[in-house]
């Protein structure tokens, strides 16, 4: 095996350009999970650990190289929410944004997050850079449209960030639990309301019916909320395993997204 | 390829040829065995090191990917003859029973007591929420940590 | 050199004070040697071949691409094997390798042996395996209809048709709880260069293992040495062989020694389970709350394989009616054999089930009688001199059923209010659940469950104390587990024979006679009983051989004055004492399941507060409070120990350890998805020990840790139901059981 550990993205492409195949390794918190159960032996391994680029991180862009660590001091309260519940202090240590968005598992606890906000993500190859709404980045279940010889350059929010946000996660137990339904809840003062659903679907998802009704009350009632719980739960496209129930997580992520509402509401 | 850990303040140079962990490495190659291995996952602790002093499960972390980093083990941290007061303390108020997450727990409340001397009670719970222990409860290392914080 | 014996100070970290573990400096420097960190000289790494069904038969193995892999040494299947080819430590009954068909998820195929771990895995994989796959057998009803019984247990006693004015009915079910001990299945075998081996594995009893061992290598038992190791936690998963047998034979196979080290999701595969139950229970009582009589039908999973399945259900059946007085019981309990995973000892072993059962049925018919459940509990507490409901045997050493309900009773509830710390809400940092929402509950339940090994078996534990230069060293073969007994041998010998400086050495199968197993909290007592008896006549033998009267470090002294130092003692001649120890004889049940079955018992008392979202069914257990009956807390810190290990482990049962086994195949066997309880999920624990000396156990110490297990998980749910008003009667309880 070899490994090349660049410091700039550049240098990541050029790698990337002349060994297509090569296993790009950020955090190693997904992947180091498949080299140990001996599902992946890479020959060529491409760390990302030096690259100074990818930890860039400012109010309107999170380089992919970015921990959790770092993000649980966010002042977005809902990235601050969500990064504090990634894994264990180890993970979040080491897990990046990145590493969400590469593994695009439907329960990546950040996803809901860059779906609330409408965040575009950046790739970059030798070719140039492109960038897409989250939406047509994360295709399915650990499905994304990342290229072969492309990164995940890191992804970019809104000029106009929502007045308020807020972060809901479901597991089993107190800590280090992987999500059985999660929410991100997003208001502004003209009372636009987003709403991203995690674990309850293939992908990330919107519960746009649920948002319009609610957008469009001011001062939202027990009515209004009662509504927009059963919107969002009526959205979501759960599955039975061995982890939860459909019914349950239909359930729940109405329930945590109207809690997540109210804390905006406040 | 060779790879140049810095382990426990000495420097070590390894040959690598595979993708394993540092964990694998520290334990196989280096005979640094006090790090565990009950997962390999990230789901429990055991493996706890310090990587230029941020707190990661070793059994994450490509040994090649370590190149010049500096790694603590719990084998740094103290020894028999010179114990560091969280091991001491360890000892002292039972927190040890089988032992085997021990050494992750060790080196995850040494990083949690040099960030912050004085947690509360649910910052110490918080920070050690990603070591599990089947034996004891918790309590036992929860005593022996607030053993320290109200030592300061 | 002190001149004085210091005889009426006693000797320090004596019986009954919190002496430090002579292994923790050690375990907290990484130093600790487990099985898993053993190596040999030229030794060879071994793999599996696993089958991915839980019932197939086997059309074709080709062992072939393996063999044919450079760095291969040995490649094994069941026709390979050089002598008996079945093991078990009740019933022989478990292949060693399939035997051409495969009754449960995991069931080993195939052993190789190669120069390095990659290349042993690659070889394992690389063994071409057919099945042709059968439906597998995997729900108790159905395993009962078709007469699957690896045995059935009862107890019958009094009369059948009497009936009580009220009746609770119900169905309880607890689903399979894995050990999860943090160190995964690892050994290592290395052959002798005679035709013997020596062995290090996990195990719980080297000499149960050895008497497997030898007939499956078919060597005589001396050409077969078991050793202890460094154990990471067992709570039952070591009871049953694991890989220790295959290490053997690729072993002698290969002329090298052979190392394995288990994965997290091998170690899944590779050890017995606590049983999965399905428990039919009837109550009756008069209307003053007194039991009238007891019906129950207890269906254990056992799996594919006997293990310890017989034992098992009888101890279900034997703790079935819990610590109380009831005329007319009848139980039927069966193990059952299936196609999940072979179920065998875990901490509680049997009565965690049944505990779990009747603790609720007792709070059912209290609800109904519309009586306080703690004095319906009293009102039929046994004690000593009441019969045992079951077995119908007179209880006659302390238990103190009452005293553990009045103590927990008595001790202060927590603050009514929510906390405004997120960590300790319901769904922690998930940010799930306004304080506003939660609901608290309050539950109590109570354990109960015998001492050491009953139904007649000879149970024994041999020690044997040797004076050496520099103090005494203890010999056993008892298996130190993490639990704490090497400290308490420790503290009896030294407060018996008054030398500070005592050691415990592990010996293997050929050094020592059997100590028994580490489980049904037997070995304080058993082998504590042992070192006791052997401390006792090593200080007699020294004493009168110098005409003194006291021991301390220093040596021996007469008059206030040191006669001999341990050093020219020990050049006279040798000190020693061997003591084989047992305890009283039991019965073996008659066919009502009458008799002097257990040699005694311990009980306990949980209180649970939990606080409750009621809507996403969400738990946090805020607080336990707990009284324990430990005859006599030789080390405090231990005893707490090991009651909040124990609790914690109850506590997973009760809301969140499940293996989930679906057509039986286990879907989460990793740590990210078989959850244990981490520190955010931990409650504060306080304990009251009452302490009622036992007549048999040293300085009045009984065994206690397997009680803790029995009680919290029902006191926990008694909290839930409290809070919720719902039934829950299965565990683990999960969010959907609450919020639906």
């Amino acid at each position: 095996m070899e490994i090349v550990r660049p410091d700039s993205v550049a240098g990541v492409l050029d790698a990337l350009a002349s060994h297509p195949d090569a296993l790009v390794l950020a955090g190693g918190t997904d992947t180091m999970v498949l080299v140990n159960a001996g599902a992946l032996r890479p020959e060529y391994v491409i760390s990302l650990r030096h690259v100074e680029d990818l930890k860039a991180w400012n109010a309107r862009f999170i380089g992919a190289g970015v921990t959790y660590a770092r993000l649980e001091e966010s002042e977005i309260a809902a990235l601050a929410e969500l990064s504090r519940t990634v894994g264990s202090p180890q993970i979040r240590a080491a897990g990046t944004l990145g590493g969400n968005l590469g593994t695009a598992s439907p329960a990546g606890d950040a996803l809901p997050f860059l779906a609330a906000v409408d965040a575009t993500i950046e790739l970059v190859s030798k070719h140039g850079s492109r960038t897409m709404p989250w939406d047509e980045f994360l295709i399915g279940p650990k499905q994304n449209a990342l290229e072969p010889a492309e990164i995940i350059l890191g992804a970019h929010l809104p000029d106009d960030m929502p007045w308020r946000t807020a972060f809901a996660k479901i597991g089993v137990r107190q800590a280090m639990v992987i999500s059985i339904a999660s929410v991100c809840v997003t208001r502004n003062e003209a009372g636009e309301t987003t709403v991203a659903l995690g674990a309850v679907g293939p992908t990330v998802l919107r519960a746009r019916r649920a948002e319009m009704m609610v957008s469009a009350e001011k001062d939202p009632d027990e009515a209004a909320l009662d509504e927009f719980q059963r919107l969002v739960s009526e959205e979501s496209r759960p599955i039975t395993d061995h982890r939860s129930t459909a019914e349950y997580r239909r359930m729940a992520v109405g329930v945590l997204a109207r809690r997540a509402l109210e804390r905006c509401l406040v | 390829m060779n790879v140049r850990l810095i382990v426990n303040g000495r420097t070590i140079n390894v040959e690598v040829t595979t993708p394993l962990s540092l964990l694998q490495v520290l334990r196989e190659e280096l005979g640094l065995l006090g790090t565990k291995d009950a997962c390999e996952q990230g789901e429990c602790g055991s493996c706890s090191i310090l990587l230029n002093g941020d707190l990661v499960c070793s059994c994450l972390v490509m040994a090649a990917d370590a190149d010049d980093l500096e790694v603590t083990t719990v084998e740094g941290i103290g020894t028999d003859g010179n114990l560091h007061p969280l091991q001491r303390a360890f000892v002292e108020h039972g927190a040890v029973q089988c032992g085997f997450c021990t050494p992750g727990f060790i080196v995850a409340g040494v990083h949690l007591l040099d960030q912050n001397p004085v947690p509360t009670s649910g910052e110490i719970r918080e920070a050690l929420s990603g070591n599990l222990c089947r034996c004891t409860g918790y309590g036992g290392i929860e005593r022996a940590i607030q053993s320290l914080v109200e030592g300061t | 050199m002190t001149t004085r014996a210091d005889t009426e100070v006693g000797v320090a970290f004596g019986v009954g004070e919190s002496a430090p573990r002579p292994d923790g400096i050690p375990k907290v420097t990484g130093h600790f040697a487990y099985a898993s960190d053993l190596h040999a000289q030229d030794m060879l790494w071994g793999a599996t071949r696993r089958a991915p069904h839980a019932h197939a038969t086997i059309t074709s193995v080709d062992v072939g691409p393996a063999v044919a892999m450079p760095g291969v040494h040995a490649v094994l299947t069941y026709d390979d094997l050089p002598a008996e080819r079945f093991q078990g430590q009740i019933v022989t009954d478990q292949p060693v390798l399939a035997d051409g068909t495969i009754r449960y998820w995991g069931e080993v195929v195939a052993i190789v042996a190669a120069d390095d771990p990659t290349t042993a895995r690659a070889a394992a994989d690389a063994i071409e395996v057919e099945y042709e796959y059968l439906d597998p057998l995997t729900d108790v009803d159905e395993a009962l209809a078709a007469g699957e019984v690896l045995r059935e247990a009862v107890a019958y006693r009094g009369v059948r048709d009497v009936h009580g004015a009220v009746v609770v009915e119900a169905t309880y079910e607890t689903a399979t709880q894995d050990q999860a001990p943090l160190g995964n299945e690892a050994g290592i075998a290395i052959p002798d260069g005679a035709g013997g081996i020596d062995v290090y594995g996990p195990t719980q009893w080297t000499h149960v293992d050895h008497e497997q061992i030898v007939a499956c290598l078919g060597l005589r038992p001396e050409e077969v040495r078991v050793h202890p190791t460094g154990l990471g936690g067992a709570f039952g998963a070591r009871e049953d062989l694991s890989l220790q047998t295959h290490l053997c034979l690729l072993a002698l196979q290969s002329g090298r020694p052979v190392r394995m080290v288990f994965g997290r999701a091998e170690s899944f595969a590779a050890h017995v389970k606590r049983h999965a139950a399905r428990m039919y229970y009837r109550h009756e009582a008069d209307l003053d709350g007194n039991l009238v009589r007891v019906e129950a039908k207890l269906l254990l999973d056992g799996g594919a394989y006997s293990m310890t399945s017989p034992a098992v259900v009888a101890n279900a059946v034997g703790f079935a009616v819990g610590p109380y007085r009831c005329p007319n019981v009848f139980i039927d309990g069966y193990a059952l054999r299936t196609n999940n995973p072979p179920a065998g000892a875990m901490r509680g072993f049997g009565a965690v089930q049944t505990g779990f059962a009747v603790e609720s049925q007792m709070d059912r018919l209290a609800e109904e009688l519309g009586m306080d459940p703690l004095e319906l509990r009293l009102l039929n507490a046994i004690g000593p001199g009441d019969v045992l409901a079951t077995t119908g045997q007179v209880i006659t050493e302390p238990l103190p059923t009452r005293e553990v309900i009045e103590s927990v009773r008595a001790m202060p509830l927590p603050e009514d209010s929510i906390s405004s710390d997120v960590r300790d809400l319901p769904g922690g940092t998930g940010l799930t659940t306004p304080s506003s929402v939660v609901v608290r509950g309050v539950g109590y339940a109570v354990g109960f469950k015998n001492l050491a090994f009953s139904e007649g078996f000879d149970d024994f534990a041999e020690a044997r104390l040797t004076l050496t230069p520099v103090g005494i060293d203890i010999h056993t073969a008892a298996i130190e587990v993490g639990q704490g007994m090497v400290t308490v041998l420790e503290q009896i010998a030294r407060t018996v024979t008054g030398v500070e400086s005592v050691r415990v050495v592990f010996d293997h199968t050929s050094q020592i006679g059997s100590a028994g197993s580490t489980s049904a909290s037997r070995q304080t007592q058993m082998t504590g009983g042992a070192v006791m008896r052997a401390a006792e006549q090593l200080r007699t033998e020294i004493l009168e051989h110098y005409g003194a009267e006291a021991l301390s470090n220093d040596g021996v002294w007469r008059n206030g004055e040191l006669v001999v130092s341990l050093v020219e003692a020990c050049l006279e001649r040798e000190f020693s004492a061997h003591v084989r120890h047992r305890h009283q004889e039991t019965d073996e049940p008659d066919e009502n399941g009458q008799g002097n079955l257990h040699v005694d018992f311990a009980v306990s008392a949980h209180r649970a507060v939990v606080d409750v979202d009621p809507v996403l069914g969400l738990v946090k257990v805020v607080k336990i409070d707990t009284a324990q009956d430990v005859g006599f807390a030789l080390n405090p810190m231990s005893v707490i120990g090991q009651i909040e290990g124990g609790t914690m482990q109850g506590i997973g049962l009760a809301i969140m350890e499940e293996l989930v086994i679906d057509h039986g195949v286990v879907r989460n066997a990793s740590f990210t998805d078989y959850l244990l309880p981490t520190f955010l999920d931990a409650p504060p624990v306080e304990a009251v020990l009452i302490e009622q000396p036992s007549s048999w156990g040293p300085f009045g110490a009984k065994g206690f840790a397997e009680l803790p297990t029995i009680s919290s998980t029902p006191a926990v749910v008694a909290a839930l139901r409290a809070a919720t008003g719902k039934a829950l009667t299965r565990v683990p309880v999960r969010p959907e059981d609450i919020a639906f």
